[in-house]
């Protein structure tokens, strides 16, 4: 089970979904797909078709820049951020 | 249930402005879409569309079916393939023959037969010389907006004319398998590879009381159209710049237009104040339309879906500007006021009687 951790933004576009989720998953990929089948659309919010993360979307496993295929270990916190961009 | 509704597509989300048949006192409401930047938005058998990207979540369609009260989205099937191109925004929402249709970049149109639900690819404009050169990467104009119009000959619903941003207007006569270029009399002053195509025009509307009327104000000059886009006739003498980018047609007369020439530098209003030119001889000729509108020290933009009319007996005109003030006229231009102020940048103003 993966402690995930999304952003703020994504939160009104999916009524009932939550800052923090615990989802069962071995990677980042599996994280989103399962989101996904319980808030249908949340992948195509976070993903290119590909699927490939979206330029302004960055996950981090353990705090350490991560990806799709990113492993996830048993407990792993993931944390997707809406990236800051401009001034 | 308001007389009047002006939907206004800001870069921080959509904007209702709504008023009684008098449009002297105005609400407004929002921003809606949780803030993302709108391109385009349209009101439609009881329902407002907004086409969105954001730039952390992508494109998407909203829709409200209760004037703004409550909000759906969605991107079902909006999208190119794994290998094909990316679609990286939606940035004009159009009805045509009963279906929802998104002009996107890069270039290509979505349809909807389920109002908004689910998405699926339509037409690529697939007018092979232009578009091997609009879908090379880096050849959009600044703003990446890709297919910014499609609309049909109310005659025979399978012609159908689309504009690709700075490429220019491709027709269809047979409901989007085939397109051939509709440029004839534009000029261009810039190299081009075929003088049928690779244009800008920046924005065409079509005269609700005489479909085969158009006009159009383009990169270089404003032109008119008696034959639904076959041949066209500049129309620029007695502005003050041949650039610009809305122009709004009158709702009930075929010769009145309404245009916003700005400096073709900087895309502002010149010089120094904001004028609305009117015409109501189909182009030959202009009057300036100032009343209420500021006149000095006036540096606005205006872009190309920034203006509309209503449809009531004497049309309200409008318009929004890149600074967020939005102008009416309930009078069809002779007197103006703001109605909206601070709102953020303002790319699109489409106003309905409701």
């Amino acid at each position: 089970m993966a402690e995930v951790h999304l952003p703020a933004t994504l939160l009104p576009l999916f009524p009932g979904l939550e800052r923090r989720v615990d989802v069962p998953a071995a990677t980042v990929l599996e994280v989103i797909d399962d989101l996904d089948g319980r808030f249908p659309g949340l992948r195509d919010r976070l993903c290119e078709p590909g699927p490939a993360l979206r330029t302004h979307i960055h996950v981090y496993v353990e705090r350490e820049r991560g990806d799709l295929a990113s492993p996830l270990a048993e407990g792993a916190r993931v944390d997707v951020i809406a990236a800051i961009t401009g001034g | 249930m308001p007389d009047v509704l002006v939907l206004v597509g800001t870069r921080k989300g959509l904007f209702v402005l709504q008023s009684d048949e008098q449009r002297r006192d105005w609400e407004v409401r929002g921003p809606f879409c949780e803030g993302w930047p709108i391109f385009h938005a349209i009101y439609d058998d009881g329902t407002i569309y907004a086409a969105a990207a954001s730039d952390w979540h992508g494109t998407a369609i909203w829709r409200s079916s209760d004037l703004g009260e409550t909000w759906e989205h969605s991107s079902e099937g909006l999208a190119y393939p794994e290998d094909g191109p990316k679609l990286t925004k939606a940035s004009s929402l159009m009805k045509v023959n009963g279906t929802l249709y998104a002009g996107v970049h890069e270039p290509g149109i979505f349809q909807s037969a389920d109002g908004g639900l689910t998405w699926s690819y339509f037409s690529g404009v697939e007018y092979e010389p232009a578009r091997k050169a609009f879908m090379k990467p880096n050849s959009s104009p600044p703003g990446d907006l890709g297919v910014i119009a499609l609309w049909n000959h109310p005659d025979d619903p399978q012609r159908m004319i689309a504009n690709v941003q700075g490429f220019g207007l491709f027709m269809t006569p047979d409901g989007g398998t085939t397109w051939e270029p509709r440029n004839k009399g534009f000029r261009a002053d810039w190299p081009q590879e075929d003088p049928d195509w690779q244009y800008c025009i920046h924005k065409v509307v079509t005269s609700p009381v005489d479909a085969e009327r158009l006009y159009t104000q383009t990169h270089v000059g404003m032109y008119r159209s008696s034959d639904w886009g076959g041949t066209w006739e500049e129309i620029t003498p007695g502005l003050p710049s041949e650039f610009g980018f809305p122009a709004v047609a009158h709702p009930h007369e075929r010769d009145t237009l309404f245009l916003i020439p700005v400096d073709p530098n900087h895309a502002r209003s010149t010089p120094g104040r904001l004028v609305v030119y009117r015409s109501r001889d189909a182009g030959d000729s202009w009057e300036e339309l100032t009343n209420g509108l500021p006149q000095e020290n006036a540096f606005l933009g205006v872009l190309r879906e920034g203006a509309s009319a209503d449809t009531l007996a004497e049309p309200g005109i409008y318009f929004g500007t890149t600074t967020g003030q939005v102008f009416a006229s309930p009078d069809a231009g002779e007197s103006w006021s703001e109605v909206a102020t601070h709102l953020p940048g303002i790319a699109s103003v489409e106003a309905y009687a409701v």
